[in-house]
């Protein structure tokens, strides 16, 4: 298992600063399946948190395989023998349920820069935990409420047998106001949708609603495009992710996603951002390093506030949100989790590089449906 | 529930259960002659899907990408088996697993270390892309009727080389006697590699070809290799017959379940749950399958050993 440490090597001092070095711990996929979104998430944090040149502040990375107990023994050896303040990175949900509720049970802050669930947004939150970027719901909320916008009337909607599943079509559900041609609950890890593909075709639908994450998204947009079928499609970003498009080619044109961020967002954060990235990684960021860029940058601005020891104030400083993001406005509803615009994004090709563009906007300084569980 | 959807129901079951019978003739292949349990089988398939869309990237062409996968899983198998499976055919199942499985890790993080992290591009050729209509008016796409139309034609082919041919003679003759066609003066070292190689062409031809209308990606080897056990369970370890017909059946299973199922319950209950439960109980379905055949003979369909 390789331990990578890397300190910050910067000269200079941040002026005036008096309070403790913040050590943090990234746990996140850099291997196996899912490893493409884990190394952007890594990378775009350490983009962050090199570009700030602090030597007040590091960080250790490990990699969890994806395999939950694998990542609740490197939470366990980060807090114990490495003795991390604060612990970030983990992508899926399972994982994050496995490791965030005994790591803030035991003082720690948690910084989630992807995996949002239900459970930790509402009964289960902690004033230590903040979800960066998103809670789990909300792009399908924002498909949903697209969906509406455009007068679909009757939509199949589709998304894999298991739990964030079952949240994504209810979060769709939540805000779209049309009928259901079907719905269908897919295998996780299915690679052939030709069954589903023949339903949908049958079903009368007027448009198609999926949340497939991953190689499952590749697999049917691939499929459909090739089956004749040329219902308008909607789903979340994930589906549409800068290191997936290259893999889907053509038949992801014109595909209509909601994101909560674009490489053509317009403001300064971003712009920067953008650029930064693409020269020191040579690729182009998906929303995994927005995120990961996001989350150092909120944990540095609350490291300039507040002592990292001092849980109070700590977390204050961090619920004030006082960060340029790359998403634009940006604040946390009373459960720490963003306020912010979910956008719609249409899938283009620029050059030979397939990438989104934001087309409008879904919902508005959208919260979660999960506020008033939350009893800190 | 039309007509016309339970035919294009059933034309998907047999498109995946000839391309699943791609991948269980090399394992129930190599399980037969050799006695040996391959893990490894799902990484040919990868290899055969990474080399295929590498070769399109840079030639634009199908054909050569086809050629370039038979090539790289037929090779990557005949070194493995000379570098590592040939040490193991003495050894019990329990070491064949260990080292399969080991050879697993070893393709997966190689293919990250060659090719990235990220999924790479393969596409259908131009000439077979799109849908045709059939006759009563099903819309069905043109590539998946050339995968059943492909994987029928090379199960034509297996069959005049395992009954027609000499070398089938001899891999017939390895499944049940391998010391006395030895002793006969057959290379039974070199049967073994070409064994090997053909099984693993067979899995990258399968690869390639799937990896067409799919994603390829590290990984993508170990679902379908699941299946492909549960074929040559059903099928009969060793038997090609077994393993088409063990294919077909799971391949029309999987689907006509799938589909079905969650249709049928709601007739007895709501919406909601039928959805659930039926896809719940439909992703058991080629395992209860394969319960009943074992159940019902327990060495599979065509096993031979009891």
């Amino acid at each position: 298992m390789k331990t990578l440490i890397m300190a910050t090597a910067a000269a200079a001092l941040a002026a005036g600063s008096a309070v403790a070095d913040v050590k943090v711990g990234m746990i996140t996929t850099l291997s196996g399946g899912g490893a493409s979104l884990g190394i952007d998430t890594r990378d775009g944090f350490m983009l962050a948190i090199e570009a700030a040149g602090r030597d007040d502040i590091e960080v250790v990375i490990e990699d969890d395989q994806r395999k939950p107990d694998i990542a609740v023994q490197l939470a366990d050896k980060m807090i114990q023998s490495e003795k991390v303040d604060v612990l970030t990175g983990i992508v899926w949900s399972n994982l994050a349920m496995a490791v965030v509720p005994a790591a803030t049970a035991q003082g720690l802050f948690y910084l989630s820069t992807n995996a949002a669930p239900a459970q930790l947004a509402g009964k289960g939150c902690n004033s230590n935990y903040f979800a960066i970027s998103y809670q789990n719901d909300n792009l399908h909320e924002g498909a949903g409420a697209y969906a509406a916008k455009e007068g679909f009337k009757n939509t199949f909607i589709m998304a894999p047998n298991y739990p964030a599943g079952h949240d994504s079509l209810n979060g769709f559900k939540r805000y779209y106001e049309g009928d259901l041609a079907g719905e269908v609950f897919t295998k996780l890890g299915q690679t052939d949708y030709a069954a589903e593909i023949a339903q949908i075709r049958a079903s009368g639908a007027d448009s198609v609603f999926f949340f497939l994450p991953g190689g499952m998204g590749i697999s049917f947009l691939k499929q459909y495009a090739d089956s004749g079928v040329d219902l308008p499609v909607v789903g979340p970003a994930f589906s549409f992710d800068q290191g997936i498009l290259q893999a889907v080619g053509e038949a992801a044109l014109g595909v209509k996603n909601s994101s909560t961020w674009s490489k053509d967002l317009d403001n300064a954060a971003n712009a920067a951002f953008v650029a930064d990235f693409q020269q020191k990684y040579d690729r182009l960021p998906s929303i995994y390093a927005a995120q990961g860029f996001d989350t150092a940058n909120l944990l540095l601005s609350a490291m300039d506030k507040a002592d990292v020891n001092d849980d109070a104030a700590f977390a204050e400083a961090l619920k004030s949100a006082d960060f340029a993001s790359v998403r634009g406005a940006f604040s946390f509803a009373a459960n720490n989790h963003p306020v912010q615009n979910v956008y719609v994004r249409e899938v283009i090709k620029e050059g030979d590089i397939y990438t989104n563009k934001i087309v409008g906007t879904a919902l508005e300084s959208h919260a979660n449906a999960y506020v008033d569980e939350c009893k800190m | 529930m039309s007509t016309i959807l339970i035919i294009e129901q059933v034309l998907n079951g047999l498109q995946s259960g000839v391309m699943l019978f791609l991948m269980a003739a090399g394992l129930t292949l190599i399980f037969g002659v050799m006695g040996l349990i391959n893990l490894a089988h799902g990484s040919l398939y990868m290899v055969g899907a990474f080399a295929a869309a590498a070769v399109a990237g840079l030639t634009g062409s199908f054909v050569l990408a086809l050629i370039a996968a038979l090539a790289a899983a037929a090779l990557a198998g005949a070194v493995i088996e000379t570098l590592v499976i040939r040490r193991l055919y003495d050894s019990d199942h329990l070491d064949q697993v260990l080292a399969t499985f080991a050879l697993i890790l070893i393709f997966s993080e190689g293919t990250r270390w060659v090719f990235g992290s990220f999924p790479l591009f393969l596409d259908i050729p131009d000439a077979l892309s799109g849908p045709v209509t059939l006759p009563g008016g099903i819309e069905y796409p043109l590539y998946r009727l050339a995968l059943i139309v492909a994987g029928l034609l090379v199960g034509i082919g297996l069959w005049v080389l395992i009954e027609r041919t000499r070398v089938g003679i001899q891999i017939r003759a390895g499944e049940n006697d391998r010391e006395m066609i030895a002793a006969l003066g057959v290379d039974i070292s070199k049967l073994y590699t070409l064994v090997f190689a053909l099984g693993a062409a067979l899995a990258g031809l399968a690869g390639a070809l799937v990896g067409a209308i799919q994603s390829v990606q590290v990984g993508m080897g170990e679902p379908v290799l699941i299946l492909a056990f549960v074929v040559i369970v059903i099928g009969g370890i060793g038997s090609i017959k077994g393993a088409f017909i063990g294919a077909l059946l799971v391949g029309l299973t999987d689907t006509l379940v799938g589909i079905f199922l969650p249709e049928v319950l709601k007739l007895f209950m709501e919406a909601a749950p039928a959805t659930s439960t039926g896809s719940a109980i439909a992703s058991m379905s080629i395992y209860i399958l394969m319960s009943l055949v074992l159940i019902w003979r327990p060495s599979g369909l065509f096993g031979a050993r009891a």
